[in-house]
């Protein structure tokens, strides 16, 4: 882990709710980690979990998927069934050995703005512990070939 | 050749050359014994019912065939197909689905106490520890369900095999994450995108698969660690609360990925979290696409 690492993460948050409470947390001059990049979805039915692979090839370090509580879902159930898949997904990226703290799920309202930079500070400081994810970077095609040809220090390009 | 020694081949033979004769179905689809063991058939012509056989070398799912990406096969028109109790599973997957109406079809069920892990034998072999199929362990399908027809006498149990996919699984269960992503990310370096997992599974039933979606382009085609991961994962996923266990990916994969591995940690976790078991039954809703108010949620802030 350098010293200097600022970790950079991932949110994936559904239009109605949490980026709602995200602008809130903004408009309230809220005070939080600076690390987090928001994709707004119309949904969290709509997060492939394919999305989060997807941030993580790209170099992303951590990823938040955040949307309506239970019973708040603009579209009725599209949470119910995010819920499904993300545990599903969770638990798979356990098994195969992905630290399950570099993925962020939480429900944050539109009015829960502070709750918002608690997910935020907290995400961030778990990313912050484990590091860069340099294992995954590792596994890319420039990473690999460069390994091969024993170049040290070659740059990698998330 | 060898003769099958199995009782209910008579009246599979039978039963097959009748349905044909009548005109109830076009074609039959089974397994016969050839050069390198034990194959799937095609038997159209009532004469060449003979052909089919049933032994512990009958590992296929032959369920694939009725997989409605295979149009070739939909052409024949109804089909009649052999199937074991846990293919049954598969059956009751795409009927729960609706990629298959009960009527286009008619299927003859054998019971079987268990196939070998190798198919390409000269001839059947007692099933033992060592050589018999991981997934028969267990096996809750002993008496197929759903059929038109069922042949042969009850089966033994399959024998136990010297290691079991459930205790594989709790071996990586046990290991920390770092050897964890060691291990199968070592895995899936081996993979050469073949697809042959993908083309075997009855299952995997989407028309264009999202790995051959290039605009935007979600999973890299090409073979390396990265892409490998991506997809592998998307797989797995993409059949979690689906896959009905048969081994066929693993079976299938050139390169010896452990597949099973992982659709049986899938297996567990809908298990654990939704009760869910996969079953022969169509009715019984796939616990992905389907939801409780109460689902657990311990890993959600």
């Amino acid at each position: 882990m350098t010293a200097d690492f600022e970790p950079r993460i991932t949110a994936f948050v559904c239009n109605w709710c949490t980026y709602t409470g995200a602008d809130l947390a903004g408009t309230s001059r809220l005070h939080m980690a600076s690390n987090v990049r928001i994709i707004r979805l119309p949904c969290t039915g709509r997060i492939d979990p394919l999305f989060i692979i997807k941030a993580f090839e790209r170099g992303a370090d951590g990823v938040i998927v955040s949307g309506c509580h239970p019973a708040d879902c603009h579209y009725t159930s599209g949470n119910y069934h995010a819920r499904r898949r993300f545990a599903v997904f969770h638990d798979i990226m356990g098994f195969v050995g992905v630290d399950p703290r570099r993925m962020t799920f939480s429900w944050v309202s539109a009015s829960e703005g502070a709750k918002w930079k608690d997910v935020v500070d907290q995400a961030v400081s778990n990313v912050r512990e484990l590091g860069p994810f340099e294992a995954y970077r590792a596994l890319a095609p420039e990473a690999v070939e460069a390994e091969t040809v024993g170049s040290p220090g070659a740059e990698v390009t998330p | 050749m060898t003769e099958p020694i199995y009782t209910g081949v008579d009246d599979l033979r039978r039963i097959a050359r009748e349905l044909l004769e009548a005109g109830d179905v076009r074609v039959i689809i089974g397994w016969e014994h050839a050069r390198r063991g034990a194959r799937p058939v095609f038997v159209s012509d009532p004469a060449e019912t003979d052909k089919l056989i049933f032994d512990t070398r009958c590992v296929h799912n032959l369920v694939t065939y009725l997989n409605p990406r295979r149009d070739a096969v939909a052409e024949f028109g109804k089909i009649g197909l052999v199937v074991k109790g846990c293919d049954v599973k598969a059956v009751a997957g795409l009927l729960r689905e609706a990629q298959l109406t009960r009527d286009d079809v008619v299927l003859i069920g054998v019971r079987c106490g268990g196939v070998l892990e190798e198919n390409e034998l000269p001839a059947a072999l007692a099933l033992t520890p060592e050589n018999v199929a991981p997934r028969c362990y267990g096996c809750d399908n002993r008496e197929p369900t759903l059929t038109d027809h069922l042949v042969g006498e009850p089966q033994p149990e399959p024998p136990r095999p010297v290691m079991t996919i459930d205790e594989r699984v709790a071996v990586l269960d046990g290991q920390p994450l770092e050897e964890r992503w060691a291990f199968w990310t070592d895995q899936f370096s081996k993979c050469v995108r073949c697809y042959a997992c993908r083309q075997v599974c009855p299952l995997c039933i989407c028309e264009r698969c999202i790995v051959e979606k290039t605009q935007p382009q979600w999973i890299e085609s090409s073979s390396h660690p990265r892409g490998n991961f991506s997809w592998n994962i998307t797989r797995a996923v993409h059949l979690a609360g689906r896959c009905v266990d048969c081994g066929e990916c693993e079976r299938f994969c050139p390169v010896g990925i452990p597949l099973s591995l992982l659709n049986r940690k899938l297996q567990h976790i809908v298990r654990d979290r939704y009760e869910y078991t996969v079953s022969d039954d169509p009715e019984n809703a796939a616990p992905i696409g389907d939801y409780r108010l109460d689902d657990q949620q311990e890993f959600i802030k």
